[in-house]
């Protein structure tokens, strides 16, 4: 067992000041007890596939969802999203974009490539922490999320 | 029963939500928790599967309907007559005219073998009906909210 194994959220997000508050708002709505943020997609490909620094952890706990940033460093999201829809193993995990970007050609590509959804990140904090926390709770609560 | 709830003029017009559901009742309260909800407004009752490929396609007793006009999200039940849920999906995924359409399956089944398999088929989202009416309908106003408000529909 390893701290890694109870993971619900995989927030991979390489903008501290975005991850922090991402994990603030989810806090607030009592959603970020079981999160881990990666800062890259090369670390959140690490996480998923259980390699790495993440061995240990166990595949057969199902994360219920990845929040995950578009432009980052090492592997962007688009590529990270890729990698995992066309992974017979991981293709159903649940993934939201969430990123400032409200290029057509981000959402459409997001979308062709598998995205559960897109959410643009709001400019104004409290609108912020308000779709975050929508997005904490409609993914946690009522979706259902498959079992590996 | 007929419900009050069709509005025959969305099938020509621009609409939010498919509802894709062949048990009337059910297909009626939907329709009145989205109303309630303020979310509702634009919503189109289809009663099979049949039928929702025909409105999304512009076929059928939709070639009147412009077929660019794509909804913003399917709400898809998985057990009805003549095309279920499972093969809408696979048609609405398996296209990429349509692979982008948010498809939320609404339904009373938590089998993880159809969990597994809507994911598998590229559902957005899965949710489970609770079998409480009070509690569906505030379910329903949940997920239609946070698909057209929260979420960013494909262009």
């Amino acid at each position: 067992m390893t701290d890694y194994d109870d993971i619900d959220i995989l927030l991979v997000e390489d903008e501290p000041i975005d991850a922090e508050m991402t994990i603030q708002a989810l806090r607030r709505g009592n959603l970020a007890n079981r999160l881990y943020w990666a800062r890259d997609g090369v670390e959140a490909l690490d996480f998923v596939l259980c390699r790495g620094a993440f061995a240990d952890r166990d595949p057969l706990h199902a994360t219920k969802l990845v929040l995950l940033d578009l432009k980052m460093p090492r592997m962007s999201g688009l590529e990270l999203l890729q990698t995992l829809k066309t992974n017979a193993d991981t293709q159903k995990i649940p993934i939201v974009v969430m990123t400032s970007s409200k290029h057509d050609r981000d959402i459409a590509e997001s979308y062709r490539l598998g995205a559960n959804g897109y959410v643009t990140k709001p400019v104004n904090f409290d609108r912020f922490s308000a779709a975050i926390r929508n997005i904490g709770t409609y993914w946690l609560v009522l979706n259902q999320a498959p079992t590996p | 029963m007929r419900t009050p709830w069709i509005n025959e003029n969305l099938a020509a017009a621009e609409i939010d939500i498919l509802l894709v559901q062949d048990n009337h009742a059910d297909a009626d309260l939907a329709m009145r928790a989205l109303v309630k909800g303020g979310v509702g407004a634009r919503t189109r009752w289809v009663q099979d599967g049949v039928e929702a490929l025909d409105f999304v396609n512009g076929s059928g007793d939709f070639t009147a309907r412009d077929s660019n006009d794509l909804p913003k999200l399917v709400l898809l039940d998985l057990k009805m007559p003549r095309l279920d849920g499972f093969d809408v999906l696979r048609a609405l995924k398996g296209n990429a005219r349509t692979r982008s359409i948010p498809v939320v399956v609404l339904t009373s089944s938590n089998r993880s073998h159809d969990v597994a398999e809507c994911y598998r088929l590229g559902a957005n989202s899965y949710v489970t009906k609770p079998i409480d009416v009070d509690s569906l309908a505030t379910i329903i106003i949940h997920v239609a909210t946070y698909w057209l408000n929260v979420n960013q529909a494909p262009t």
